[in-house]
Order: C-alpha cells, then sequence, then structure tokens
C-alpha cells in the first residue's frame, strides 16, 4: 500500500542523509522524497511516497521520530489531501506533429515552456496518475528526456 | 586495591573553578565542558586533528586522561566505565584512522543502549571534502550506529554541542553521540559562556506511561493464570531494580532476566529462572512457551530471545514496557503497549497490583522445572571444565565482583554461572557480540569503581583482540583480574561447526596462539597458569590476592559444548540440553 508522509525536520547539513540512510538500513522503500522550505525559517519539509503495510508505516513514523532532527511526521494519507507532483517532458515533435501534440497537452492543462526545431518542452502539473496517463499518451512521438520532481502533499482545509 | 590514578577534585569546586565566561580556545571549551558534564575520566588517543586538544591537556588534572594503545580499547573502556557506572564514557580520537577504529566500539554501545560521548578530530574545515590526509567522514560512516552525532563547524557553537550530546546520550533510549571537531574548531578562540540548557525540539522521550494501559496490566495480572516477566537491560539502565524486586515480591510473578538484564534481579530468589533464549535454562524458556501472560520491562525481543518469532510465546497475552516507542510492535506486537521509562512505569504501578492469586499451579510448575532440569554439566576430575571455573570464581567472589566478558562460550557459561545480585555488575556485548570488548571494557569499569573487585573473563580469540591494554593495566595499576578460558580453539564457532556443519571444523582452531603468561609478563602483568582444579584454586587465590592486575589462563578442553542450546530457526522450547 502506497503512503506519503510529510515529515518537518531541522534544516541542518546532512538531515537528509539521515532520513534517507534510515529508510535504507531498515529495508523501508523510498518511492519518491522531495525536500524544500517550510513555513518556518530553520525547519524545511520532506514529503516521502512509500510503500508498505500499516505496521510498516507505523515503524517508520517511530523510527523517524527517534532522529533527533526530525520534529514532526504526519501520515497524510490518513486524511484527505492534496497531493501533486510536476514533470517537464522533453517530446519529439516534428513542425507537422505539433498540432496533435499540443492537444493531447490541452486536454491535460500541461503547457508548453520550450519549443525547439525538433522538440516541444512539456511542463505537466497533477497527482501521479496524471502525470502517468500523461506521459503513456506522449510516449507514441518520442519522449527525449523526462524529469519529475516527487510528489508533494498537503491535507486539505484548515487543519 | 585501587588504581594509582590521581584524585580529581570534587565537581562542585571544579564547576565553581570552570564557570566564569572567559575567551579561550575550542579545545579548552572542550575540556571545561567535559568537567562541568562530572567527566572525571576520558580514554584516547592523540593524533595529528586532535594535537590542539591534547596541548590543552598537557598538565590538566581536572579529569584523568587514560592512553589506551588502541583506539578501539579507549571506546571498550568508556563503555564498560559507561555500563559501571551509569554515567556517559568519554573518550577522544584523531581524524581518519583513529576515527574509524572506534567504529566497532560506537556500534556495540548503540546496540546495547550504552551512554558515550565519542569525540573525534577532524582535518581543517576548509580541507573537509578534499580527502585531505587522515580525512575520513565520521559523521556520515557512523549516522546508522549513532543516537546523534555533530560535525562542529563554528566555536561558538562547541559549549552548546556538548551539553546536548551529554544530554541526548544519557537521557530516553540511552546510546553514544559523536562529535566531530575540526582542527581548527580546536584552536580557535572564543568567548566561554557555560550552557545548562537544551532546547531540542525533536527530542522529548516520553517517560510517563498512559495509565490506561496500566490498569489494563493491573487488570491482566489479576486473571493471569500463568504469568511470566522478561527483564532486560532497560531495567539496570533506568535504575529500576529496587522497584522490580518491590513488584516481582508483591505480584508473585516469576521472572526471567536476559542476557543484558542479569543483575537487575537477584538470582538467588526462588522466582528467578534464569536467563531466557537461544542458552537459557530449561526452566525460562518452557515457561515462556507456556505462560498465559508474559510482561516484557525493558528487553527488545532479540531473536536470541524469541528464537523462530512466529512460534513464540504462542498463548501468551503480551505486554511490553520499553522507553523507546519504536521497540514496540518492532519485533512482537504486543496486547498492551506500555511506553515509558521503566522506573516510572514500575513506580505506577507497585500500588495499583496485587499478588497474582491464580497463579499457584504455575509457581508450583517452574519451581519443579527448575528442580528438575537444572543448568549441567559433566565435570571431570582430570581435566577443568570452564564451567566449574566460572563456578570457582562466583563462589570466591560471592557474586560481589564486577564481571564484564568478551564473546562466545566463556560469555555464554559466564551468564550461566555467574549469580549476579547486583545490577551494573555484569558488563558483556550481547547485542553486537563484539570480540576484543571483554577486557578493555573491564579496564573502564575499574575506573569507575577503583575499589570493587573487577574480573575480566575472556576467551583465548577475543583476548587476543585488544590484548595490547595489558600495558595500561601495568603502567597505571589497574588492578582487573583478567581470565583467559584457553580452549585453544574458537570455541562457539566451533560449537556450531559440531552440531550443525557435520564437525567441518573450518579455520576454528586457534593453535599458534601466544603462551598468555608470557604475554602478561611481557607488558609488566602477573600471569599464573591452570590446567587441573587444584592449580586453579591456588592460581585464583594469587590472583585475588595479588593488589595489582593478574592474567589468570585456564585450560579447558576444546570439545565442551554450551547446553541447553536452541538451534536458529526452532522456537525455544526445542533445547538440545547435552545429555541425549
Amino acid at each position: 500500500m502506497k503512503h506519503t508522509i510529510a515529515v518537518l525536520v531541522n534544516d541542518q547539513p546532512g538531515v537528509l542523509q539521515r532520513v534517507s540512510g534510515l529508510f535504507g538500513r531498515r529495508g523501508f522503500n523510498i518511492e519518491s522524497i522531495t525536500v524544500g522550505q517550510s513555513e518556518e525559517v530553520g525547519l524545511s519539509r520532506m514529503v516521502i511516497v512509500t510503500l508498505g503495510d500499516q505496521s510498516t508505516l507505523e515503524q517508520i513514523e517511530k523510527q523517524l521520530y527517534k532522529l533527533i532532527d526530525v520534529i514532526k511526521v504526519v501520515d497524510l494519507g490518513s486524511r484527505p489531501m492534496v497531493a501533486r507532483e510536476l514533470a517537464l517532458i522533453k517530446v519529439k515533435s516534428e513542425p507537422a506533429e505539433r498540432p496533435e501534440i499540443m492537444g493531447v497537452i490541452e486536454t491535460f492543462r500541461a503547457s508548453v515552456v520550450d519549443i525547439g526545431s525538433t522538440s516541444l518542452l512539456v511542463q505537466a502539473v497533477g497527482d501521479t496518475q496524471k502525470i502517468d496517463a500523461m506521459i503513456e499518451l506522449l510516449k507514441p512521438y518520442g519522449i527525449k528526456e523526462l524529469s519529475r520532481t516527487g510528489v508533494t502533499a498537503m491535507i486539505r482545509g484548515n487543519g | 586495591m585501587s588504581a594509582q590514578i590521581p584524585e580529581v577534585r570534587s565537581t562542585e569546586e571544579l564547576r565553581e573553578k570552570w564557570n566564569k565566561p572567559e575567551v579561550i580556545s575550542g579545545s579548552e571549551i572542550l575540556l571545561r565542558s567535559l568537567v562541568l558534564e562530572g567527566v572525571d575520566t576520558v580514554f584516547g588517543y592523540p593524533g595529528g586533528a586532535v594535537l590542539y586538544i591534547y596541548d590543552a591537556l598537557h598538565g590538566f588534572t581536572d579529569f584523568k586522561h587514560i592512553l589506551t594503545r588502541h583506539e578501539q580499547g579507549a571506546i571498550h573502556a568508556a563503555d564498560g566505565y559507561a555500563r559501571a557506572s551509569g554515567k556517559a564514557g568519554v573518550c577522544i580520537a584523531t581524524s581518519g584512522p583513529g576515527a574509524t577504529n572506534l567504529v566497532t566500539g560506537i556500534a556495540t554501545a548503540f546496540m546495547d543502549s550504552v551512554p558515550l560521548v565519542v569525540i573525534t578530530g577532524n582535518v581543517f574545515s576548509t580541507l573537509i571534502g578534499t580527502d585531505a590526509f587522515q580525512e575520513a567522514d565520521i559523521t556520515g560512516i557512523t549516522m546508522p550506529i549513532t543516537k546523534h552525532s555533530y560535525l562542529v563547524r563554528d566555536v561558538e557553537d562547541l559549549p552548546r554541542v556538548i551539553h546536548e550530546a551529554f544530554h541526548i546520550a544519557n537521557t530516553g533510549r540511552k546510546g553514544p553521540v559523536l562529535v566531530d571537531i575540526p582542527k581548527d574548531v580546536s584552536a580557535a578562540k572564543t568567548l566561554f559562556t557555560p550552557v545548562t540548557t537544551v532546547n531540542l525540539r525533536g527530542y522529548n522521550p516520553r517517560t510517563v506511561p498512559n495509565k490506561l494501559q496500566l490498569d489494563k496490566l493491573v487488570r491482566a495480572i489479576a486473571v493471569a493464570e500463568r504469568p511470566i516477566i522478561i527483564a532486560g537491560g532497560g531495567v539496570i539502565y533506568s535504575g529500576a531494580h529496587e522497584a522490580m524486586f518491590e513488584f516481582v515480591k508483591k505480584t508473585d510473578i516469576p521472572i526471567t532476566t536476559t542476557l543484558l538484564g542479569l543483575g537487575c534481579f537477584p538470582s538467588a530468589e526462588d522466582l528467578w529462572m534464569g536467563m531466557p533464549g537461544m542458552h537459557g535454562t530449561y526452566t525460562a524458556n518452557n515457561a515462556i512457551q507456556q505462560c498465559d501472560l508474559l510482561i516484557n520491562i525493558g528487553a527488545r525481543f532479540d531473536d536470541r530471545v524469541t528464537g523462530k518469532l512466529d512460534g513464540f510465546a504462542p498463548k501468551a497475552k503480551i505486554v511490553h514496557i520499553d522507553i523507546d516507542p519504536a521497540e514496540i510492535g518492532k519485533n512482537v506486537s504486543p496486547d498492551i503497549p506500555i511506553v515509558g521509562d521503566v522506573k516510572t512505569v514500575l513506580e505506577m504501578l507497585i500500588p495499583e497490583v496485587g499478588r497474582a492469586t491464580k497463579a499457584d499451579a504455575w509457581r508450583t510448575t517452574i519451581a519443579q522445572w527448575k528442580q528438575d532440569q537444572p543448568l549441567r554439566y559433566k565435570d571431570s576430575e582430570t581435566e577443568l571444565k570452564p564451567q566449574w571455573v566460572i563456578e570457582m570464581i562466583n563462589e570466591t567472589t560471592k557474586g560481589e565482583a564486577i564481571v564484564t566478558t568478551d564473546v562466545g562460550q566463556h560469555q555464554m557459561w559466564a551468564a550461566q554461572y555467574y549469580k549476579f545480585n547486583k545490577p551494573r555488575s555484569w558488563i558483556t556485548s550481547g547485542g553486537l557480540g563484539t570480540m576484543g570488548f571483554g577486557f578493555p571494557s573491564a579496564i573502564g569499569a575499574q575506573m569507575a569503581f577503583p575499589e570493587r573487585l573487577v574480573v575480566s573473563i575472556n576467551g583465548d580469540g577475543g583476548m587476543q583482540m585488544c590484548s595490547q591494554e595489558l600495558a595500561i593495566c601495568a603502567i597505571n595499576n589497574i588492578p582487573v583480574k583478567i581470565v583467559v578460558i584457553n580452549n585453544q580453539v574458537l570455541g562457539m564457532v566451533r560449537q556450531w561447526q559440531n552440531l550443525i556443519y557435520e564437525k567441518r571444523y573450518s579455520y576454528t582452531d586457534l593453535g599458534g596462539s601466544p603462551d598468555f603468561v608470557k604475554l602478561a609478563e611481557a607488558y609488566g602483568v602477573k600471569g599464573l597458569r591452570a590446567t587441573n582444579k587444584a592449580e586453579a584454586n591456588a592460581a585464583w587465590q594469587e590472583a585475588l590476592e595479588t593488589p595489582g592486575p593478574v592474567l589468570v589462563e585456564f585450560v579447558v578442553p576444546k570439545d565442551e559444548n554450551v547446553y541447553p542450546m536452541v538451534t536458529q530457526g526452532s522456537t525455544i522450547d526445542n533445547m538440545l540440553m547435552g545429555d541425549e
């Protein structure tokens, strides 16, 4: 089962290594990990997507809390959340193919951020399934390069 | 028999002396901070990156510094000091190889939750990351085996870091904390203001348990027909042995103590069942498998205790009391989880619990098992049996010595046949199983308690892994009684080869080992040898009467195995008893 957890950490050198190392040595899976500033100076927020059963998730949370630099761990999946990732996709595109590809892009409310003589650079934002679907549709044209940020997420509402 | 080490002044006096704000170097800040943390003994080894620190140590007399002969000796000694005293052990090593030589010792302490503050030097900040001479990323290397670590990049941070390091090491679930200090930081000067408060948002160990869970446990005890307690190292680490005794006496529940829990409950008591697990007693292992209520107090359901996890305590309602929430549910999923400090938990429980009244038939069964299936071995009048040697040491020291061991057969025999009465009197590497630990850890224990009798029991294999520290015993007159149970083989590995690998004794013959008596004498330590009971009695008596360090070698047969034994993959009631 897939879980999305948010980890509030001290913005210290080595903190990413502490967290990712913990996952590695205890055999926890990391599907994606994103890190960036949080709302508080000196703290970063990591959003980690991981696979495992409920007891694995419980161990992940408990083991994370043992790290001194971890302030708070939230299982985002426990409540309704918004989860998004961004993808940059460089698609092969001869000028003649462009209108057709643009059709796909518009359907997904993605945008073209750069145009080369034989390629388009597409930016897509959405949940993982949407990005996956879009990649599938662009594959026949030839994907030259793909870069995804991994998921960042937040609980809905005021809480 | 006290060690000839200069006395340090009282902590209060020293605090007064060093508490004043003053512009000093990072090295002096380190030393003063250690004094202010109450450190009286440091084990270390100098080198390039810690030259400023050792320069500050020149003529510094406000704590003792013991120069070991290997960094591994230093850290195991600091570990022994910490396990014996309950205070954080401290050691210092230089960058690169000095730091990496500490790794085994850090992992040893981490696995057994021993508080250490490990100071390493590093190359100049400007050289970090350049593969400079004697550079190693020791904070990176030790991340999986430290409770926390610091790379100090600014001398201004040093007083706070040292204070936090001691706080983290010796609170909650204890463990080693590494402080890596680049050479320029130990040289830089700043205004030193002692730090006395800790502000760590991400570190708030929970010591007070949930009352609802305690109530559940109280009710479970009242209805249990076959209750038992498994007590582990956590009882000793939280200083809960008196509460443990009271709890057992009040509930009248039989108790087994794990390898690290030995000494947390007096072994002479009728309710004590011995040690559980792979080399546990018949009584303890059968009690676990048949109990209907298993109360784990400060033990972590290690695989050497549980055997095959699927079949572990199949009939029991499981209670797990631990200060580390991550231990609860890690291996065994409890019916009643209790997160808290063991002492706090027991002190809250004692007024609430009563005698387990439905367990009288169970107590009778256990008493019968104890009588019918005691620990046993075939003694000999021609050969010296290792179990007999341990029994002799136990009798002559009345179970009052601090005993340290190395790892292997002798360790298990010591755990089985030495009868512990007090906490912090048994020092052994349980989790990591570190050979080479037994002897240097005894030096640390003796430094913590110069007046107590410290006996270090080793095999001929492990003794050779840190024997160089004989030098510091001789130089400082540290009166450890060093026992070498010499069977000329790597006994425990050979035992497995004997029982499981069809007697293919692959590389477990340690023939060609040195003459241990001469080895001791080469360092200026008295050496004695015994090959039969009469010699053993005489040699051991001479050792006890000698004021300084003594090494006694007991020559024993190589074919003796440790029993009972649960083979890997079996449930713990499947025991080889050795007399099949």
